[in-house]
């Protein structure tokens, strides 16, 4: 692992009496691109506001490069923010908005021009110089905000939600386009968003938060595959999420049967959660199968079938790209190796619980 | 028909509205002393008004009354708002009923007030007083025209210029600033308006000797009215006019910076 560059410690921090966050710990690497993922009010923007230095944190410190920044203004702090609603300077052409930064540390002009030239080519809007920021629209306004913070050189790259504004094509091409500048730049990017998908495609660590805590850290094939909880299996994907015992290593027991899985060290006989992804269940004939069920719904989604299968008193969600009509017997399978055990929530629920109170 | 039965009704009212200003400005430009028939047009009240000494005083008191009154409520009223936008929302909703009241509150009560208020704070009567009340009463008109702006404002663009290096005075003058220029424009026009054709409240708060355009006006009226106050009322109603049209176009002062910058 590269060397680290931000250290957020123990940050507390609540409104109105209202905790935000609660005593949250993360580490971030250099060149790393982290996504801080939740749902609205789980204190993801709290905490990227707090790395800007627009909100100062209740208790707890920040280090940046080593050094305790927490009480250090936003004006000298070496990072930068793409905000979520550009906050381009609309009286300003693109050209003094990308040039703000750099004239307020009072360099030189030909160097000023050559940064402005090199951020409009980096995002791809060469000749974009003289217009007014009206005049353009939210995606090429979002890369003006991007190249705006670049220029400055910042080690460090904050972006809050920067795409949630644009339409869904425009979106992905923007993370192919931010992927690609993180890449060529090689500064560390931390990444605001409350859309799953974003965050699998662009990470290299995904942070999942949930009401003021960190619910698991890790990269999106590990966050997708191994969820820890059963709200990162809920909030990432589509999956089933069954109450379950374990029997033993290696056996579970889901809804009275007994399925084989790859999961070792929860003890014997112990209440867990299962998860299992819709893409994971093999509907077979029903000889064939672990479990029996019958057909419930059938939704023809583009690049496969969704559909509902009751089994055991439980509606199993499958995804296969071969239909089964709705009422037809099958039969339900799943890989051991795609059988995720959790431990049931405890103390972090029942301490999220609590905040609801 | 109907379109003509409509623009008699819009030709009425506009007679009715304008008639009785439209008799002053013709009457200013009568030859003949008496109000009952015209005698020729002439010049002459508006060129004997310029030389009576006592008006031009007064004149030029009401501008720099206006002027200096409604610099300093602009002043003071944009900073107000900038204030007031950093507040709670119910604070804020509060403050503003408050900024709100001395507008709808009658001119005569505003001026015995403030009178009264001068008056038990041994100050002494005269310039300075009716510049105190100008500026108090033109204050709410600034935040009446700043403060929509201020809402309009993305509150990011200014935590965007800090983080991109700014102080809080160039985030303020150099991102800030220019999108409230439009509304600081207006109001300052619009309280230089009002600071210009007060009558009531400058009455109460003059001292004796110190006169503007509308008191003198009033009493040179209660002396016999003289055709050349036909020529000061018609001067008047062009300069709030022009004023007035000027605060109607400001809004869209935003192209006009746009201008600015490519000259």
């Amino acid at each position: 692992m590269s060397k680290e560059l931000v250290y957020l410690e123990n940050i507390s921090k609540s409104f109105d009496g209202q905790m935000v966050l609660d005593e949250l710990n993360l580490k971030i690497h250099e060149n790393e691109f982290v996504t801080l993922l939740g749902p609205s009010g789980c204190g993801k923007t709290t905490t990227l506001r707090i790395l800007g230095g627009f909100t100062s944190p209740d208790t707890g410190r920040v280090f940046f490069d080593g050094q305790d920044i927490t009480n250090l203004s936003p004006n000298k702090r070496q990072l930068n923010t793409v905000f979520q609603k550009y906050a381009l300077f609309t009286h300003m052409t693109i050209a003094e908005n990308i040039a703000f930064g750099l004239k307020i540390k009072k360099k030189s002009k030909s160097y000023i021009n050559d940064k402005i030239k090199y951020a409009l080519k980096l995002v791809n809007l060469e000749g974009y110089e003289n217009r007014m920021p009206d005049s353009l629209s939210g995606g090429q306004q979002q890369r003006i905000a991007i190249a705006r913070a670049i220029v400055n050189e910042p080690k460090l790259l904050l972006l809050d939600e920067p795409l949630g504004a644009l339409d869904l094509k425009l979106r992905q091409e923007m993370q192919y386009e931010l992927i690609r500048m993180k890449n060529e730049l090689g500064i560390t990017f931390v990444y605001v968003t409350h859309d799953q998908e974003e965050a699998l495609t662009m990470s290299d660590t995904i942070v999942v938060m949930n009401q003021g805590y960190i619910q698991q850290i890790g990269s999106p094939e590990a966050i997708y595959n191994e969820p820890e909880n059963a709200f990162v299996a809920d909030f990432i994907g589509d999956s089933n999420i069954i109450p379950a015992i374990m029997i033993e290593d290696r056996l579970v027991n889901i809804l009275d049967t007994r399925f084989a899985c790859v999961d070792t060290g929860f003890g014997h006989n112990k209440p867990v959660d299962v998860v299992i992804r819709p893409e994971d269940v093999e509907l077979v004939e029903p000889s064939e199968g672990t479990i029996q069920g019958v057909v419930t719904h059938l939704i023809f989604k583009g690049v496969h079938y969704e559909m509902e299968v009751m089994a055991n008193g439980f509606e199993w969600l499958v995804h296969s790209t071969t239909m089964f009509p709705v009422g037809k017997q099958v039969g339900l399978r799943v890989d051991p190796f795609n059988i995720q055990i959790m431990n049931k929530p405890e103390s972090e629920d029942e301490e999220a619980t609590a905040i609801d109170i | 028909m109907r379109n003509a039965a409509r623009k008699v009704y819009i030709a009425l009212i506009f007679i009715f509205l304008y008639a009785p200003i439209v008799t002053l400005m013709v009457l200013s430009f009568n030859a003949s002393k008496t109000r009952a028939k015209w005698g020729g047009f002439t010049l002459k009240w508006y060129s004997s008004l310029f030389q009576n000494r006592d008006i031009m005083e007064a004149l030029v008191n009401t501008l720099l009354i206006a002027v200096i009154s409604s610099l300093a409520a602009t002043v003071i009223g944009t900073i107000a708002c900038v204030a007031m936008s950093g507040m709670k929302r119910r604070t804020r909703s509060v403050l503003l009923g408050v900024t709100n009241i001395p507008m709808l509150n009658a001119d005569i009560v505003t001026g015995i007030s403030l009178m009264l208020l001068f008056i038990s704070f041994g100050f002494r009567f005269g310039f300075g007083t009716i510049l105190l009340s100008h500026i108090t009463f033109n204050i709410p008109y600034v935040i009446l025209s700043v403060m929509p702006r201020m809402k309009q404002l993305n509150p990011s663009t200014y935590e965007a210029a800090l983080d991109l290096g700014a102080s809080h005075m160039t985030a303020f003058f150099k991102v800030i600033f220019p999108d409230l220029l439009p509304g600081i424009l207006s109001g300052f026009l619009m309280a230089f308006t009002m600071s210009l054709d007060d009558f009531i409240i400058t009455h109460f708060t003059k001292g004796a000797g110190v006169d503007t355009l509308s008191t003198k006006i009033y009493t040179e009226v209660k002396k016999g009215i003289k055709p050349e106050m036909y020529a000061l009322s018609t001067i008047i109603f062009v300069t709030v006019l022009l004023l007035l049209i000027l605060v109607n176009t400001a809004p869209g002062g935003k192209n006009d910076n746009k201008d600015n910058k490519e000259q």
